[in-house]
């Protein structure tokens, strides 16, 4: 049995392609787990994208941590005698999925990038060293732990001739010592740089929030653009939220074209849009280590640069 | 307050090199620095010592090639190291279930300090894992700490675009990302208070009381190098350069939606 969890159903869809996958090479089926949710259409939307069972765990305690999501992962893991488990590799599944495997004693890998079996091995690959290398690790336990990053694997089409099971746990948990005391919610655009075709990508240059307009600016140019930052922009000054965050710790994206402006290139940066199209760089340093990962750059102030280069790409648009 | 911190050391990963016959990454003779996010583990495990007093152990898992690193981390202020050495194959169950029987050895330990991930491999399994290990709550990504005497209160940013605060009572895990402080660049004063402070090296055998085993293995690391056209416009004139530059971009097709 392979076991699917994720809080974000998007990523629960594509969990639930690449268990199938793994579920129709050895025989097995696809479980997906949805907690503190009771909802047979939400169920059935995972079932037409490929799930066997569903699973509705509700427990009566009303708040979940780490500690209590993974007493009720280990519950449904023994139920189903799950050999594999697929967690989605959010910040909260990242927390859930060692917790989980040191209560199982068993193997866990996480942000894993493929996922396949040779010679009947379980083998998950995943980024080394900031991008650097990609390390190749063998389970050699059962069941095996993994956390995927979204958008790593596509979901199967939506199929409402799949047919498959809905079943009820009710679980006892056990309440953690520590206990949530409130939730704050920073405003958010909704963007989405892991979609974005084109990102104009903002750093510690830019020495106000609001000269963050020029960036904007580059990226009506553009037309399809979409700002992105490093971590300084988000994470300490929280200029931007972090939706927009790209690198080893926030977002990893590929889009076709990606400016960064300001932008030192510390490998965590880079780790998170080496895999883009064409990368322009603007830096004022010419030893920047951006240079090394861009195809285009220029050495200058962004302040002068940028708007030079708004104009320009409109006199190209004609 | 008894605080244990788990910090090691790490090849500098801007340093990495990858090895063009074998595809691999070449990791001899890098340098190997604490990192940042540990450092800042360290950092907090010092300011909560400065208000509420107690020990600060610092734990490590694998052999440490520079011990100046140790000593930077005692200098800044912690009171001990110790090194444990682990069995010849290791991997996250092994590191976390040694790092755990060392805080249960060492003994009255309230709070344990991990950061988020470490450089190298950015797993983040640690921490999480000693805290089930303890069986005990865990705060990760704790981006800001309040400590009381019967509880500790952390921020953490969840995703989402959500800051949760949490709060437990002692013991508990806590890993921190690096913006919860600064830390502190010792004195060279405090580097030669550090040099008698003591690092011990811990064998397995000596504190645990079972065997572990590996759950996974590295099956094989290979190198990921980045080819890109590197050109830099610089004509005389700005106008000259940006021009080239949105040239180049519409000859690449980007300009049409
Ligand atoms: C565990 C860990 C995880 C991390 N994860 C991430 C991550 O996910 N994403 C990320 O981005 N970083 C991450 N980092 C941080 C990373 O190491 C760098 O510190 C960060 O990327 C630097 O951001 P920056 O390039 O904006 O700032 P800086 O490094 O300060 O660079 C600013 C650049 O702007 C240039 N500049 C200044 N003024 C001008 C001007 N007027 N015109 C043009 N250029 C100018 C400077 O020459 C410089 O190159 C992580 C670090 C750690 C330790």
């Amino acid at each position: 049995m392979v076991l699917i969890y994720s809080d974000d159903k998007d990523t629960t869809k594509e969990l639930i392609a690449k268990g199938r996958e793994l579920a129709d090479e050895t025989g097995s089926k696809v479980t997906s787990v949805i907690i503190g949710e009771d909802d047979d259409e939400v169920a059935n939307e995972l079932i037409y994208h490929g799930s066997d069972e569903v699973i509705l765990a509700n427990t009566d305690i009303e708040q979940f941590k780490a500690e209590e999501y993974t007493q009720v992962l280990k519950k449904l893991v023994e139920k189903t005698d799950s050999e594999i488990v697929l967690i989605g590799s959010d910040k909260s599944g990242k927390e859930i999925a060692p917790r989980l495997a040191a209560k199982l004693e068993t193997g866990c890998v996480t942000d894993c990038t493929d996922l396949y079996f040779e010679d009947g091995t379980l083998t998950a690959e995943r980024v080394a060293y900031s991008g650097n290398a990609v390390a190749v690790k063998n389970f050699i336990s059962e069941p095996s732990i993994v956390t995927i990053p979204s958008k790593n694997f596509d979901p199967l089409s939506k199929d409402e001739g799949r047919e498959g099971e809905i079943t009820r746990e009710e679980l006892e948990v056990i309440e953690a010592e520590s206990k949530i005391i409130d939730v704050q919610e920073k405003e958010s655009e909704g963007v989405n740089v892991e979609d974005a075709e084109i990102i104009v990508s903002c750093g510690r240059g830019f020495e106000n929030q609001e000269d963050l307009d020029l960036a904007e600016d580059l990226s009506e140019a553009l037309e399809r653009g979409t700002i992105g930052c490093s971590r300084p922009i988000a994470a300490d000054l929280k200029w931007l939220p972090e939706d927009h965050w790209i690198g080893l710790s926030g977002h990893e994206v590929k889009p076709e074209l990606y400016v960064a402006i300001g932008i030192s290139g510390q490998i965590q940066h880079i780790a998170g849009m080496r895999d883009s199209g064409t990368v322009v760089a603007i830096n004022k340093d010419e030893d920047a280590p951006i240079f090394e990962s861009a195809d285009y750059g220029i050495v200058g102030d962004l302040y002068e640069v940028v708007p030079k280069l708004v104009e320009a790409i409109n006199e190209e648009k004609g | 307050m008894n605080i244990a911190v788990c910090a090691k050391e790490v090849v500098d990963v801007s340093e990495i090199k990858i090895d063009e016959k074998t595809n691999k990454p070449i990791l001899e003779g890098i340098s190997k620095e604490v990192n940042d996010i540990e450092k800042s583990a360290v950092e907090e495990a010092i300011k909560i010592k400065e208000e509420y007093g107690g020990e600060i152990t610092i734990l490590t898992v694998g052999s440490v090639d520079n011990m100046e690193n140790m000593k930077e981390l005692l200098a800044m202020g912690a009171d001990e190291a110790v090194i444990i050495s682990p069995p010849e194959e290791s991997d996250y169950t092994v590191v976390s279930e040694l790092l755990a029987g060392a805080v249960e050895e060492i003994g009255d330990i309230d709070l344990v300090l991990c950061g988020e991930a470490s450089i190298d491999l950015f797993s983040g399994q640690v921490g999480p894992r000693i805290a089930e290990l303890l069986n005990v709550p865990q705060i990760t990504y704790a981006e800001n700490l309040d400590v009381e005497e019967e509880k500790i209160v952390g921020e953490r940013d969840v995703g989402g675009n959500k800051i949760m605060t949490v709060e437990s009572p002692y013991p508990v895990v806590v890993t921190v990302t690096k913006e919860i402080n600064d830390p502190r660049l010792p004195s060279l004063q405090e580097i030669l208070g550090a040099a008698n402070k003591p690092i011990n090296e811990w064998g397995p055998k000596e504190f645990m009381d079972h065997e572990i085993e590996p759950t996974t293995e590295m099956k094989d690391i290979r190198g990921v190098s980045m080819e890109r056209k590197n050109i830099i416009f610089d004509e005389d004139e700005l106008e000259d350069s940006v021009k080239n530059l949105a040239e180049n971009i519409a000859k690449e097709g980007l300009l049409e939606g």
